[in-house]
Parts: structure tokens; C-alpha cells; sequence
């Protein structure tokens, strides 16, 4: 468990130089999306979830669900630095018959919690482990990232009343509230705010953070529940792209990847020494 | 002629006795399946502290509310948000639970679908699907509460295990066989009351068909709740002078390949008969078993291709064809067929 943000940071950036490396090799993936989750993502898996990687199933552990399935890309990256999968793994993201498919398999990665790709099932899914670790007394908890857009499915908002309805304070939502899906802008979509007043309307305790300080994520987590008998959600304001100008905050580096020329200069403008250019 | 009771196996000898009866589904003692697998799921909770019953606000419909006065713990109403008990049942199911998601067949197979296709099946979670008002047999609801597609829908899952049995008893030990099975399975219950045929004791399995009548002329093979039917219709030839062999297929998947071989180079000619489309389900099932395999002459009895009008269960089935007056004809055409050699 890491308790130092600066050590988080190191970490968020070598699953970033990683998960870019990947993309580049398989030349494809969700490059927006894995660059804009991935500082949650190293801060749950290092320094917050209850998990070991020689022991992928045991019973007690945290589960984490990532329900923005397409961003698979952040979720090997980083089972692959915590240690779940080898990291010479990563070269066969997407190639035929390999088990890093596009979207995760519970079956085939270990780590792996759900079979998300389908949007709108991660959170619903999240309630059933839950209501669960409720009903075995368990003192484990469920953590769920969904992206922003992705809330437009109406299966959130059955999965956002049952939670307050059981009382889940165990469990977590995060909205990667990148403000972009996959051809715009959410609000030019269809429009989600006041995002954090619907989800207190349905009962939930919320907190708004950024979503890339790595510090503000580590003490939000770790004051989860945020009220005891409510689920706590985490709006956690990030950007698509997030560590590589070029990237950052553009729909269109939702489903596009780097090509040579550019990983070598996202790669530079990233950095090796440990240090988030985000900070 | 009188019936031959030892042409029959595997039935209640008062119901043998009453096939040729005009009144026979009125005089038989009928009870809705949705109640037997409520029966069931309950005295499976006492042996089994895993199981869970999920419901959709339709408890009292399907009788689970009786689950849930019992063990207010174990039962979870997710209220009329199907979706999101199909995807909660996969998540219990990854821990070691094993959740009866029960709902209409309608929802199970088709609001919830997403969600049982792909957090349920494609994951393989432990979910037991128990669907109420299958097929057109809630005639008075009309054809927003007519699941006319959901075995045909399942049966198109990959992995998937469809069950539609015939009677009370026969839900009961498929409710029962399902908790034991490893991986979802897809129960399907009639709305409305059907005649009690088997004896409780009938050794029942997941994948093998039941014989429940000899005869070396033509096999109507019936699921659910059309059984009943195949039987007074296979009487009704029997006194015209026909030997017809009758299979109960509870199991539209893993289907029992075997036994339908079987049939068909015994009695030369197949009748299926279904209350369900004529689309995918069992007639499908078996026709693509024949052809690939050993073709014969075959009829299929369904709901053919269109919505279903409301009115009273016998009525409406009767209107669409699924009934015995049309189960015989069906027979004595294939029959022709095998003769002619077309
Ligand atoms: C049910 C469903 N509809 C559509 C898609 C196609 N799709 C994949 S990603 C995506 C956009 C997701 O946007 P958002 O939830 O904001 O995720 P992020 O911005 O983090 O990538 C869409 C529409 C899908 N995977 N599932
Ligand atoms: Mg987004």
C-alpha cells in the first residue's frame, strides 16, 4: 500500500507510458478514456483496495468493477504493474485468440471482476456484490467506475435508487466525469448536469474532486462511506487524454490510438522520472 | 375403444384414465406453475442457505411474496427495474449466491436481455431465471404480457439451459434440478392453471426428454404446457386407430438429441408442438436435429407469425392453433407424408 501521493503519481505515470506503449503496439483502443481513468485507478489499486495478486478470488477481498468496459486498456495496465498479469502480457492487447480482449473477461484475466462493454451494467452488477457483502455480513466493499456519458443509460438510475433504497454504504461509485463520450461533448449529447444534485436527489452522499490529484483521491477513498448508511459517489472531474497535450480533452482521441511518431513524443511530454506532469 | 393405460408411463393413473374425456381440462385438477416453483424455491431455501429469490414488484403474481414473509432477509424487491435485478443477481452470483431472479417472461427474456445475455450468460454466473407467463397463456393480459418468443430468445444464448415444464410436479423438480445445475438457468412458467399429469415421483434430468406414451406410428414431441394437449390429441388418434409415441421435452436445451434420433427412426415421422413462435423454439430445435441428421417428415404445431388476441387461456390457444383438434390433424398429415414418401 502506498500512502505517499508522489509515489502514486510514479505509478499513474508508468501505467500511463505502458498503457500508451500498448496502444500504440495493438494500434487500437480507448486512449481518451484509459488516460482519464487512470490516476483513479492507481490510487485504488495501490494504495486503497484489499487485494492480492497471488490471491486474484479470495473471498474478502475489495471488489473493483470497471462498468466503462471499453477502457480495458487502463484496467490491464494496471493489474499488470500491481502484478495480476505479466507485463510482457500487454503485447498481446487485442491480438487474435488473446485473453486481453477489447472489453474484460472475469473468465479469462484474473483481477478481472465483470464482463463490462455493454454500458449501464457495471453499476446494477455492483449492487448485487454489495447487497451480498451486506447479507454475509462481510466487511469487503465494492468500488464502480463508470464514465459520464455512459450514465445515460436508464439502468444506472434503476441500480441509483436501489442503492439508497439498501443502504449499500459500501459501496462506491466513481464518475469519471470527463465531459466527453464518444462523439462530444456529454452536454451536447444529452445533457447530465447538475450531475451531483441527481445522484443526492436519489439518496447518495456525494463528493466532487479532481479526478488527477492524486492526494484529494487517496483522502476521499480512504473516507468512504462518506455517511453511514448511504452509498457514497465520487464525481471525480478529470479530462479525457489526461498527460499528453495532443490528447487531452478531445473527443476525438476517444477511440484513436498513437501512432509511432507520436507515442515518442507523448512519451517525452510524460516523462520517466516519476513525476505526473498533471501535478 | 377403451385406453390402454400401459401404453402410458410416467403419468397419474386418474389422468390416463380421463384422456378421452371431452371435460378433461376442466375436470382435472389444474394449478398454475409460477405457484409450484414458488412451492419450490421455498422448501429449497430451508436446504440450501445460498439461495436467494429476487423479485420486480410481481411477489404476489408469482407467489415469492410467500419467500419473502418467511425470509425477509433472503428476498430482495428491486422494484419494476428488471434490468437492474438481472445485473444485481450476476453480481450476488460472483460471490456464491445463487439467485432465483423471478419476473414475467416478457421481461426476463426481453427488457432484461442486455443484461442476461451479457452479465449472466457470457460471464456464466450462477443465475436462475424464473420466468412467469410464458407464452400465450396470459390470454386476458394481451400480447404486452405474452412472452410468444422468450424460449426461442434463450434458446439463442450461447450456453444457455431453457426449461419449460409441463405441470406442477414437473416444476417443482425442474425448480429443484436448477439449484443444482452449475451456470444460469432459464425456468419458464404458465399464468394460468394446467392439468396436473405427472406423479411426483418421476425421475426427472435436465436434458433428457420424458416418454410418456408408446407408439411406433408418428411422435408428437410437446413442451410445457402444450403436453397436456399432445396427450388427449394422441388418445384421440389412438381410438381412430393410431399409435402415437408422445415426448415430454422439458428441456429445450441441452436438447436431448438422442431420444429425438430415436423417435425418428422408430416412428418415421415427427409432430412438434409448442406455445411459443414457430420461430427458434422447439419445433426449430428438432427440425435442425432431423435435417442434419436423419430427415423425416415433420409438422410443427406454434404460434405462427403473429401477435396473439386476448381472451380466456383455452380459447386464445385454441384460436391459434395449439390444441388438440389441431395436434391430430398435424399427426395425420405427417402420417400421409411418411406414407407418400414426401
Ligand atoms: C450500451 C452501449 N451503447 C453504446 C456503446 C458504444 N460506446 C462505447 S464507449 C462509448 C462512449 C462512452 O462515453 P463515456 O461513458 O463518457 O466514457 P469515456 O468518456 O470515459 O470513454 C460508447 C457510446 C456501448 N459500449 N454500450
Ligand atoms: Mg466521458
Amino acid at each position: 500500500m502506498l500512502n505517499d501521493p508522489r509515489e502514486l503519481c510514479a505509478r499513474a505515470n508508468s501505467i500511463r507510458r505502458r498503457n500508451l506503449i500498448m496502444l500504440n503496439h495493438a494500434g487500437l483502443g480507448h486512449t481518451g478514456g484509459d488516460l482519464s481513468a487512470t490516476d483513479i485507478l492507481a490510487t485504488l489499486y495501490f494504495s486503497i483496495l484489499n487485494i492480492d495478486p497471488q490471491v486474484p478470488d479470495k473471498a474478502d477481498r475489495d471488489r473493483f468493477i470497471l462498468s466503462k468496459g471499453h477502457c480495458s486498456g487502463v484496467l490491464y495496465t494496471t493489474l499488470a504493474e500491481a502484478g495480476f498479469i505479466p507485463l510482457a502480457e500487454l503485447d498481446t492487447f487485442m491480438q487474435p485468440l488473446s485473453r486481453l480482449n477489447g472489453h474484460p473477461n472475469r473468465n479469462k484475466v484474473p483481477g478481472v471482476e465483470t464482463n463490462t462493454g455493454a454500458l449501464g451494467h457495471g453499476l446494477p452488477v455492483a449492487i448485487g456484490t454489495a447487497l451480498a457483502a451486506k447479507f454475509d455480513d462481510a466487511t469487503w466493499r465494492t468500488f464502480v467506475l463508470t464514465g459520464d456519458g455512459e450514465l445515460q443509460e436508464g439502468s444506472n438510475w434503476e441500480a441509483a435508487m436501489a442503492a439508497a433504497h439498501y443502504k449499500l454504504d459500501d459501496l462506491v461509485l466513481i464518475i469519471d466525469r470527463n465531459r466527453l463520450q464518444q462523439g462530444d461533448a456529454t452536454e451536447r449529447t444529452m445533457h447530465l448536469e447538475p450531475l451531483a444534485d441527481k445522484w443526492r436527489a436519489f439518496g447518495w452522499s456525494v463528493r466532487e474532486v479532481d479526478g488527477h490529484d492524486h492526494a484529494v483521491l487517496l483522502g476521499t477513498f480512504r473516507s468512504v462511506p462518506f455517511e453511514l448508511g448511504k452509498p457514497s459517489c465520487v464525481i471525480a472531474h478529470t479530462y479525457k487524454g489526461q498527460g499528453v497535450s495532443f490528447i487531452r480533452d478531445r473527443a476525438e482521441w476517444h477511440h484513436r490510438v498513437p501512432s509511432k511518431d507520436e507515442l515518442t513524443i507523448a512519451l517525452e511530454e510524460l516523462g520517466d522520472n516519476g513525476h505526473d506532469p498533471a501535478l | 375403444m377403451t385406453i390402454n393405460p400401459s401404453r402410458y408411463h410416467q403419468l397419474l393413473p386418474e389422468v390416463v384414465q380421463m384422456l378421452d374425456a371431452p371435460d378433461f381440462f376442466t375436470r382435472t385438477k389444474s394449478i398454475a406453475t409460477r405457484f409450484s416453483y414458488a412451492e419450490a424455491v421455498l422448501e429449497l431455501a430451508e436446504r440450501n442457505s445460498r439461495i436467494v429469490v429476487l423479485d420486480a414488484d410481481v411477489s404476489k403474481s408469482i407467489n415469492t411474496n410467500k419467500f419473502a414473509d418467511k425470509y425477509p432477509d433472503r428476498e430482495f424487491n428491486f422494484g419494476i427495474a428488471e434490468q437492474n435485478m438481472m445485473a444485481a443477481a450476476a453480481g450476488m452470483a460472483t460471490t456464491g449466491l445463487i439467485p432465483f431472479a423471478s419476473t414475467y417472461a416478457v421481461f426476463a427474456s426481453l427488457r432484461a436481455l442486455d443484461q442476461v445475455r451479457n452479465s449472466i450468460h457470457y460471464p456464466h454466473l450462477n443465475v436462475k431465471i424464473a420466468a412467469s407467463h410464458s407464452g400465450i397463456t396470459p390470454g386476458p393480459d394481451g400480447v404486452t404480457h405474452q412472452a410468444q418468443e422468450d424460449l426461442s430468445i434463450m434458446r439463442s444464448l450461447a450456453t444457455s439451459t431453457v426449461i419449460a415444464t409441463a405441470d406442477a410436479p414437473s416444476t417443482k423438480l425442474a425448480t429443484y434440478a436448477a439449484a443444482d445445475w452449475d451456470g444460469p438457468v432459464y425456468l419458464s412458467f404458465t399464468r394460468d392453471p394446467v392439468p396436473v399429469l405427472f406423479d411426483i415421483n418421476y425421475p426427472f434430468q435436465i436434458g433428457k426428454m420424458v416418454l410418456l406414451r408408446d407408439g411406433n406410428d408418428a411422435t408428437i414431441i410437446a413442451n410445457r404446457d402444450i403436453v397436456a394437449h399432445a396427450l388427449v390429441a394422441a388418445e384421440k388418434l389412438a381410438q381412430e386407430g393410431f399409435d402415437i409415441r408422445v415426448i415430454d421435452c422439458h428441456t429445450l436445451k441441452p436438447l436431448d438429441v438422442e431420444t429425438i434420433l430415436q423417435a425418428a427412426r422408430e416412428t418415421g415421422a415427427i409432430v412438434t408442438a409448442e406455445n411459443n413462435i414457430i420461430f427458434g423454439g422447439l419445433g426449430s430445435a428438432v427440425a435442425e436435429t432431423l435435417v442434419e441428421n436423419y430427415p423425416i417428415p415433420m409438422q410443427r404445431i406454434g404460434v405462427q407469425d403473429t401477435f396473439a388476441e386476448s381472451g380466456p387461456y383455452l380459447q386464445v390457444i385454441d384460436k391459434y392453433g395449439l390444441t388438440s383438434p389441431h395436434i391430430v390433424r398435424a399427426v395425420k398429415r405427417v402420417i400421409e407424408r411418411k406414407k407418400s414418401g414426401r
